[in-house]
């Protein structure tokens, strides 16, 4: 199966990347685009066909690896 | 008394760690590389500066996997002083050893440049011979230094006196001009609960000989000398 892990920093972390590039889209005419929040995509191919571990194991790595509990949170997609 | 300096595959301020305990201030030193067991009987641990395996996911994250970090941890656990330099101390607080973690810079640059610093506290092994309210001048370089911790760590780090080292500006006051990264309450350099863990940002092992710009850094690692030799003297005693 495939885990897409999307990481982000907490709402209540400055994401100094996502604040210049709101800045930068402004600057080009996207008035509209309020704010922006960068963060990080991982695609894990995962060797199990069980979704219920897929999911397990896909957290688990994110929680011991990809993630740093203290700024960021995450979210996992399973197919 | 013999320092331990550890260096991780990417470390590139090992060298002058190990130069600042050998040469400048005459004590033992060995290098542990992140693959080894044990920490080779080191009174004092230092995780170096650098991009430990490349800082690619997070700075520090892969760094806390090393197996050397077993004995690092048990080390701590058991009191024994341990000193962070930039990446050294993203690596401790990714390994939980410090509370906290690191952000990109407020400005997203990567800051190279000399700093001010305010001692705060003097009782950890890394600031003992300082005073407090000293101003040190001592260069920094780094991209993610911006600390960070949510309100109620912070509050609980204040109160417990674990900021030992704050930027200013050239006169010791707290000024967001002055602040290099946009680090919360401008914190620069912090300790654990039991003290004998210290991360800083910035470099003292770069600031030890005037032929390099400065030797503020030398109080840093005079404390910790000064830190054995009373330790040292008061074993005689018993």
């Amino acid at each position: 199966m495939r885990a897409r892990v999307f990481v982000t920093l907490k709402p209540s972390v400055f994401d100094p990347q996502g604040r210049t590039i709101v800045d930068a889209l402004q600057s080009l005419g996207y008035q509209n685009v309020a704010d922006v929040r960068q963060g990080k995509y991982f695609e894990l191919d995962l060797a199990t066909t069980e979704r219920t571990q897929a999911e397990k194991l896909a957290a688990d790595v994110a929680d011991k690896v990809l993630a740093n509990p203290v700024i960021e949170s995450y979210r996992i997609e399973v197919d | 008394m013999k320092f331990g300096i550890v260096v991780f595959p990417g470390s590139n301020c090992d060298e002058d760690a190990f130069h600042a305990a050998k040469d400048v201030f005459g004590q033992d030193a060995e290098y542990l590389w992140h693959k080894d067991a044990d920490l080779k009987g080191a009174d004092v641990v230092i995780l170096p500066g650098g991009f430990a395996h490349g800082d690619y996911l997070r700075t520090g994250a892969m760094a806390r996997f090393s197996p050397i970090m077993a004995p690092v941890r048990a080390f701590a656990e058991r009191g024994g002083p341990v000193l962070g330099i930039c990446n050294g101390f993203q690596i401790l607080l990714e390994a939980g050893l410090l509370p906290g973690a690191m952000l990109r810079n407020k400005g997203l640059k990567y800051r190279c440049e000399h700093i001010y610093l305010r001692v705060e506290q003097t009782d950890t092994p890394f600031s003992g011979a300082a005073t407090v309210g000293q101003v040190l001048r001592i260069p920094i370089g780094h991209g993610e230094g911006n600390y960070f911790a949510p309100p109620d760590m912070l509050k609980q780090l204040e109160a417990n006196r674990q900021v030992i080292l704050r930027y200013t500006d050239p006169h010791g006051h707290v000024d967001d001009a002055w602040n290099p990264n946009g680090s919360v309450n401008a914190i620069a350099a912090l300790c654990n609960g039991g003290r004998n863990v210290v991360g800083m940002m910035p470099h003292p092992e770069r600031a030890c000989e005037a032929l390099l710009g400065g030797v503020d850094g030398c109080v840093i690692f005079d404390s910790i000398v000064r830190a054995f030799r009373s330790a040292d003297s008061l074993a005689l005693q018993r």
